[in-house]
C-alpha cells in the first residue's frame, strides 16, 4: 500500500504543523499573483501512520545490517556506527555551508587532515575532496586531463582509452568531458592487451582510464609498462578507485604511475550505501595536474588557521562541482574512519579483504563452481562463471543470483564485466567472518545441487520475498512513474 | 582488530585452504618495486571513545547560536521521526535497488518520492534524484539540448539572478560538451529579469528561470515561459521546494508550463551539514523522460500479478549505454530521498504551507524591523519569498565578522559570491526564527553597523 | 534459428533494407537482431524530412537490457517513419521484416544498395556470431 492510499482528507501529523503569524489570506496583495491555486496533494496522514508505513517498508529491504552482501565491485562492508555518530554531532550537522572561516575551524581541521591521509594512502601529490560520487570524481579527473592538454596547447588529444572490461561510467565520463572513447581488449588472463594498447596509443591519446585491481578481479601486472607506454605517447593515466579497498596499504596508485585518481569514500571509508547514495569521490593528482584541481580545497595559513582555497588561489582550476563543498558530512565520516583505523588498520583492510576473497574463491571451486581466471590470485574480489550451468541446465547467473536471495544472501554482481559469460562478481570484504563466508559456500553448494535436481526451482526464484520476479518489460513499456489516483475522501 | 572479525585460528585455517603460508603471499602478483612503503601521515588508530572526544571538541568550535544564512541551504525544523526512520539499518545499509525483489522498501519509497516531487512542482514525472541542486541544473541543461528537437542549439540562456554558485557549477560541467551559457540581464531596481529585450532567446535550446531568484525575489515567470515557448526554447525552472507549497508551481507557468524542473531538496528534512549530502530533484514532461538522466522507478507487476516496483528505463544509463548514456551519474541520493519522503509525508500540504508562510512572514517582519535602522533598506523592490537583500551603510563582511563573534551569523555578504555589491547582505528567515530571534538580529545589526562605522 | 529473408539486403550491424517499387528504401532490424535484443520496449525514430548519410546513427532501439543504435544503410532523405512502433514497440519482435519496419529513406543513389550484404553472406555472419 502506498502512503497516498493511507491518506484521508483532514488528517495530519498535528505536531508538525507550525504556528503561523498570520493566515495566508492576510498576505500583502502584491503576493496574490504568485500564489498556488491547488494543493500539491501530499499525503494527509498521522505521525504513527508515517512511522509504521516506513518501518514496514524498510523491512522489505535486504541490508548489510541483516544480510551478507558479496556484491562485487561495490565493497559492501560494515561501516562503523562511530564514524556516523562523529559526523552527525550537532556542531557539524547544524553548520551552514557558508559560515565564516572563523566559525568553521573545527570542520576545516578535519578536512585538512583528511586531505593529508588520502594523499598518504594513494601516493598522490594533492587531493580535492569536493566531488560528490565516484562518477563525479571521474568527471573531475578527466576534465583535469583535458585542461592539462589544453593549457599546453595540445589540442589534438581527443581520445580517451578504456579497457573493454571497464565500468560503464568510464566511457560515459569521457564523453561528458568531450572526448571520444576507444576500447582496448583484455587478454584471457584478464590483463590489458599491451600489444593492442601500443597499436592505438599516440598523438591523439589524451589518457587511459584504468582500474587496478581490474574489473576482472585481478591485479594488472603490466601496470608499469602500461604507464610508460601511455606517458611516452604524451597521454596521462587515470586511476578509477573503485577497487581501492583491495590494495589499501599494499600498493599506491601514485607509485604505479597514475597521474590522477578518484576514490569512492562510500565504499572504502565508512559511508553506508543508503539504498543508492550518497557517495563521495575525492580526487588526487600528481604534480603536473595540481593547478587544475576542482575547488574548494582546504589550506592552512602560517599562523595555523585553516582556510578555503578557491578560484583565487587556483586560477587554472576546472572549477566548482557542487553548490557548496561536495558531500561534506561524508568527508567527516571518512575522517573519523581513518582516525579509528589508523595506518595499521588501513593496511589490514587490504590484507583481510584479500584473504577473504581468496578463501571464498577456493571454497567455491571445491563445491564445483568455475572461476573465470583460475590461474590468477583473487584480489578483494573474483569472478565465477556459470557458462557450464547455463549450457547444460539452462540456468543463468541471474537465476542463481535470485535463488541466493531465498537463502538470505544478497546476490553478487551479475553480468559484469560484460565480456565474461554468465558471470558472478563476488566480493566478500574484510568485515565478514569465516563463518559467514562458509555459510555462503553452503548456500551455493545447495543451489548447485538444485540446478541438477530441480532447475525450475532455481529458474523461478525467488520464492520467499515480498514479490516474485517483476515484469521489467511492462515497467518500461507502460511507464507508471508517479501515482495518479485521487486521494480517498473520508 | 577494529572491524575485522578473524581469530588467529581462523586465519590459519583459511590460509591452509588457499594453500599459502601468509596473507602477504596473496600479494605476490604485485611487482615488488611497486609495493608501498609505510604510511607516514596517518596517525595511530584510536578508540571510538577517543574519537568522540576529539570530534565533540571540534564540533563545539563551530557552533553558533543563530543563523540567518540561506543562499541555497536553509535551516528548517526537522521532525524527530525523519532521521529516526531514515537511519534504520534497512534503509541506511541497503545497496542500490538493482535486485528488485530484495529492495521493495527502497523502490516503493522512491516511487512515492517521485510522485510527491512531481505533485509539488506540477510536473508529470520526476527521477530518483541526482547529487544536488546545482548539478541537477547542469544535468537539466545537457538534457534540454538533447530534448529540444526544434533546433540544434547548444546555447542556454540563464536568468541573471541565478545563484552564482549554480552558474559556476554549470560552467564547470557543461562547457566540456560545447554548451554556451548566456546571461539575461536583470533590472537593477527589482532584481528580476528585465523583459524588455528577450532576443537572446532566439536560437536558444533553453531558458533557465530561478524561482525564487538568488535575491529571494519572484520573476515574471508566465511572461518568460511564454516568450521562451514562442522562441522555440525549453524552459528549465530552478525552484525551492518549500516555496512550492505557497507559490504557483512551474507546471502552471504561462500557457504551457515549464519543460524541466530542478531544485535543491535540502529544505525537505535534510540538515545543513556544511553543504551535503543533499539531493537534487529533477522533473520533466513525460515526453522528455528518456532524455532525463538518473535512476527512475516504475510500478509494474510480479509473476503472480501483484504490484511491485523496479528500476526502469535503464537503457539510458551508463551501465548499459556506456559512452552514449544520458549522463555518467550512477548515484541517487538514496538516503536523503528517504528523509525527504518521510518529511513530506509528515508535513503534508498544510504543514509545508505553514512552513512556507511562516518563513515568508518572518522575512517580512525582519525586513520591516531592520529597515528602521538608519541606512538599512531592502536593495530590491518587489515581493520576496523568504530571503531578502539588505543594503547596509557599511561593509557587509565587516558587519558579519562583528555579529559572528556574538554568536549570530546574520547572512551572506554578496561580494563573497563574486557580485560587486560590498554593502549588501543576503538574509534568510525560516519558520525556526521567532520574533525574539528577529529582534536580536536587529539589535545586533544596529550595534555592529555602529561599531564598524566608528572604526572607519 | 532466426529467419533470414532473401528479398532484402543487410548490414553487418543487423539492419535490413529493401528497395520498394517507388525507389524508397525500407529499413528495419533482422529477426536475429530482435531475438538478441529481447523484448523491445522503445524505439526512437528520426524526424521525417531529415537527411541521413550511410553509416549515420539514425534511430535507437531499446530493450530492458540493451540499447542499440540503428545505422542508415544508404544516404538520402527520411520520407516516413513507422509510428506504430511508438505505441507498440513489441511489433519489432513480432514482425521484424514486415509491420516492424523502422523508416523509409529516399536514397540519393539507389544503386548503392548493391554493395550491402547478400542474404547468404548475412546468414554466414549470424552463424559465426553464434
Amino acid at each position: 500500500m502506498l502512503i497516498f492510499e493511507r491518506s484521508r482528507e483532514g488528517r495530519s501529523a498535528g505536531a508538525q504543523q507550525v504556528e503561523t503569524r498570520s493566515a495566508i489570506e492576510a498576505l500583502a496583495p502584491e503576493m496574490e499573483a504568485f500564489l498556488r491555486a491547488e494543493p500539491a496533494k501530499l499525503p494527509e496522514v498521522s505521525e504513527l501512520e508515517v512511522v509504521r508505513h516506513y518501518t514496514n517498508l524498510s523491512a522489505k529491504n535486504f541490508a548489510i545490517d541483516r544480510q551478507f552482501y558479496p556484491l562485487g565491485s561495490c565493497t559492501m562492508k560494515y561501516n562503523p556506527r562511530g564514524a556516523a555518530a562523529a559526523a552527525n554531532l550537532a556542531g557539524f550537522s547544524n553548520r551552514h555551508p557558508l559560515a565564516p572561516e572563523a566559525q568553521s575551524q573545527g570542520y576545516l581541521a578535519c578536512l585538512y587532515e583528511l586531505q593529508g591521509y588520502l594523499r598518504d594512502l594513494t601516493g598522490m601529490k594533492a587531493v580535492s575532496l569536493t566531488p560528490m560520487a565516484g562518477a563525479q570524481g571521474e568527471f573531475a579527473g578527466v576534465a583535469m586531463i583535458r585542461a592539462y592538454h589544453q593549457k599546453r596547447g595540445d589540442h589534438e588529444r581527443v581520445e580517451i582509452l578504456v579497457p573493454e572490461a571497464a565500468h560503464g561510467t568510464n566511457p560515459a565520463t569521457a564523453v561528458m568531458c568531450g572526448f571520444v572513447v576507444r576500447e582496448i581488449p583484455v587478454t584471457e588472463d584478464g590483463d590489458v592487451d599491451l600489444a593492442a594498447l601500443k597499436a592505438v596509443v599516440g598523438p591523439r591519446t589524451a589518457g587511459l582510464m584504468m582500474t587496478n585491481p581490474s574489473t576482472c578481479g585481478v591485479f594488472e601486472r603490466q601496470i608499469a609498462e602500461i604507464a610508460e607506454t601511455v606517458h611516452e605517447a604524451g597521454g596521462l593515466l587515470y586511476y578509477d578507485g573503485a577497487n581501492l579497498n583491495a590494495i589499501l596499504g599494499k600498493v599506491r596508485p601514485g607509485d604505479m604511475g597514475f597521474d590522477v585518481l578518484h576514490m569512492n569514500l562510500h565504499k572504502t571509508f565508512a559511508t553506508p550505501h543508503g539504498g543508492g547514495g550518497p557517495g563521495s569521490g575525492p580526487v588526487g593528482v600528481s604534480e603536473r595536474l595540481l593547478p587544475f584541481l576542482p575547488t574548494p580545497t582546504v589550506g592552512k595559513s602560517s599562523t595555523g588557521e585553516y582556510r578555503w582555497l578557491t578560484e583565487k588561489d587556483l586560477p587554472d582550476t576546472i572549477g566548482r562541482l557542487s553548490g557548496f563543498m561536495g558531500n561534506a558530512a561524508i568527508l567527516l565520516r571518512a575522517y573519523a574512519y581513518a582516525r579509528l583505523l589508523g595506518g595499521a588498520g588501513m593496511e589490514r583492510v587490504g590484507a583481510f579483504a584479500t584473504l577473504n576473497a581468496n578463501y571464498l574463491a577456493k571454497r567455491l571451486t571445491e563445491v564445483g563452481f568455475d572461476l573465470a581466471f583460475p590461474n590468477r590470485r583473487a584480489t578483494h574480489e573474483f569472478i565465477v562463471t556459470l557458462a557450464k550451468q547455463a549450457k547444460h541446465h539452462q540456468v543463468t547467473a541471474m537465476d542463481v543470483a535470485k535463488r541466493l536471495l531465498d537463502y538470505g544472501v544478497h546476490a553478487p554482481t551479475t553480468y559484469f564485466p560484460l565480456l565474461i559469460p554468465e558471470c558472478l562478481l563476488i566480493e566478500p570484504t574484510e568485515t565478514e567472518s569465516k563463518a559467514e563466508i562458509d555459510g555462503f559456500v553452503e548456500a551455493m553448494a545447495r543451489i548447485a545441487e538444485e540446478i541438477g535436481a530441480e532447475p525450475d526451482r532455481v529458474r523461478s526464484a525467488p520464492h520467499t520475498l515480498p514479490v516474485t520476479r517483476l515484469d521489467d518489460v511492462k515497467a518500461a513499456r507502460d511507464l507508471d512513474l508517479a501515482w495518479t489516483d485521487e486521494v480517498v475522501s473520508a | 582488530m577494529p572491524f575485522i572479525p578473524h581469530t588467529e585460528a581462523e586465519q590459519t585455517a583459511m590460509l591452509e585452504v588457499i594453500g599459502v603460508p601468509t596473507i602477504e603471499a596473496l600479494f605476490d602478483e604485485i611487482p615488488p618495486a611497486l609495493r608501498a612503503g609505510a604510511l607516514t601521515e596517518l596517525p595511530e588508530g584510536i578508540s571510538e571513545m577517543a574519537l568522540m572526544q576529539l570530534m565533540s571538541k571540534r564540533a563545539r568550535q563551530d557552533e553558533v547560536e543563530l543563523c540567518f544564512l540561506g543562499a541555497g541551504a536553509y535551516e528548517h525544523h526537522i521532525p524527530a521521526a525523519v532521521w529516526d526512520l531514515a537511519n534504520r539499518g534497512e534503509f541506511l545499509t541497503a545497496y542500490t535497488p538493482y535486485q528488485a525483489e530484495a529492495s521493495q522498501g527502497t523502490l516503493q519509497l522512491i516511487y512515492e518520492f517521485q510522485t510527491m516531487i512531481a505533485r509539488l512542482t506540477g510536473m508529470e514525472v520526476a527521477n530518483a534524484s541526482v547529487y544536488d541542486g546545482a548539478t541537477a541544473l547542469a544535468e537539466a541543461m545537457l538534457m534540454a539540448v538533447r530534448a529540444n528537437k526544434s533546433n540544434k542549439s547548444k546555447k542556454i540562456v540563464v536568468a541573471g539572478n541565478l545563484n552564482p554558485r549554480y552558474l559556476a557549477v554549470c560552467r564547470s560541467i557543461v562547457t566540456n560538451q560545447g554548451l554556451e551559457l548566456e546571461s539575461l540581464p536583470i533590472d537593477s531596481s527589482s532584481g528580476t529579469v528585465s523583459t524588455d529585450d528577450l532576443s537572446a532567446l532566439t536560437d536558444a535550446a533553453a531558458l533557465v528561470i530561478s524561482y525564487p531568484n538568488f535575491f529571494g525575489g519572484l520573476d515574471p515567470v508566465d511572461g518568460l515561459t511564454d516568450a521562451a515557448a514562442a522562441a522555440g526554447a525549453l524552459v528549465i525552472g530552478v525552484v525551492n521546494p518549500t516555496a512550492m507549497a505557497l507559490l504557483r508551481p512551474p507546471g502552471c507557468w504561462g500557457e504551457r508550463g515549464a519543460d524541466i524542473v530542478v531544485g535543491e531538496g535540502q529544505p525537505l528534512g535534510i540538515p545543513l551539514a556544511s553543504g551535503g549530502p543533499y539531493l537534487g530533484f529533477m522533473c520533466c514532461r513525460k515526453a522528455y523522460v528518456r532524455q532525463m538522466p538518473g535512476r527512475i522507478i516504475g510500478r509494474t507487476l510480479d509473476q503472480t500479478g501483484q504490484p511491485g516496483y523496479a528500476l526502469t528505463l535503464q537503457a539510458r544509463e551508463q551501465h548499459i549505454r556506456r559512452g552514449k548514456a544520458t549522463s555518467n551519474i550512477c548515484t541517487n541520493q538514496g538516503l536523503l530521498v528517504t528523509a525527504a519522503t518521510i518529511y513530506l509525508s509528515l508535513l503534508g500540504d498544510e504543514g509545508l504551507k505553514r512552513v512556507a508562510l511562516q518563513s515568508h512572514t518572518g522575512m517580512k517582519e525582519l525586513t520591516t524591523k531592520a529597515s528602521s535602522i538608519e541606512g538599512v533598506k531592502p536593495r530590491f523592490t518587489g515581493p520576496v519569498f523568504h530571503e531578502q537583500v539588505l543594503s547596509l551603510p557599511v561593509s557587509a563582511a565587516a558587519v558579519v565578522a562583528v555579529m559572528a563573534r556574538q554568536g549570530v551569523l546574520p547572512g551572506l555578504p554578496l561580494d563573497e559570491m563574486g557580485l560587486s555589491m560590498p554593502d549588501c547582505l543576503l538574509v534568510n528567515v525560516t519558520e525556526t526564527k521567532t520574533s525574539e530571534d528577529i529582534a536580536r538580529f536587529t539589535r545586533g545589526l544596529a550595534a555592529a553597523i555602529e561599531e564598524v562605522a566608528s572604526a572607519c | 534459428m532466426a529467419e533470414v529473408r532473401d528479398d532484402v539486403r543487410y548490414l553487418a550491424s543487423h539492419e535490413w533494407v529493401k528497395l520498394e517499387a517507388d525507389e524508397t528504401a525500407v529499413v528495419g532490424i533482422s529477426d536475429h537482431a530482435q531475438a538478441a535484443l529481447g523484448d523491445v520496449v522503445y524505439v526512437e525514430l528520426p524526424e521525417v524530412g531529415s537527411r541521413v548519410a550511410a553509416g549515420d546513427e539514425m534511430a535507437v532501439v531499446e530493450s530492458v537490457k540493451a540499447a542499440s543504435d540503428i545505422y542508415a544503410p544508404v544516404t538520402g532523405e527520411i520520407t516516413a517513419v513507422n509510428r506504430v512502433l511508438e505505441d507498440a514497440p513489441e511489433t519489432v519482435n513480432e514482425a521484424p521484416f514486415d509491420t516492424g519496419w523502422f523508416v523509409k529513406i529516399r536514397p540519393d543513389d539507389a544503386a548503392s544498395l548493391e554493395s550491402l550484404l547478400l542474404p547468404s553472406a548475412y546468414q554466414a555472419l549470424c552463424e559465426s556470431e553464434a
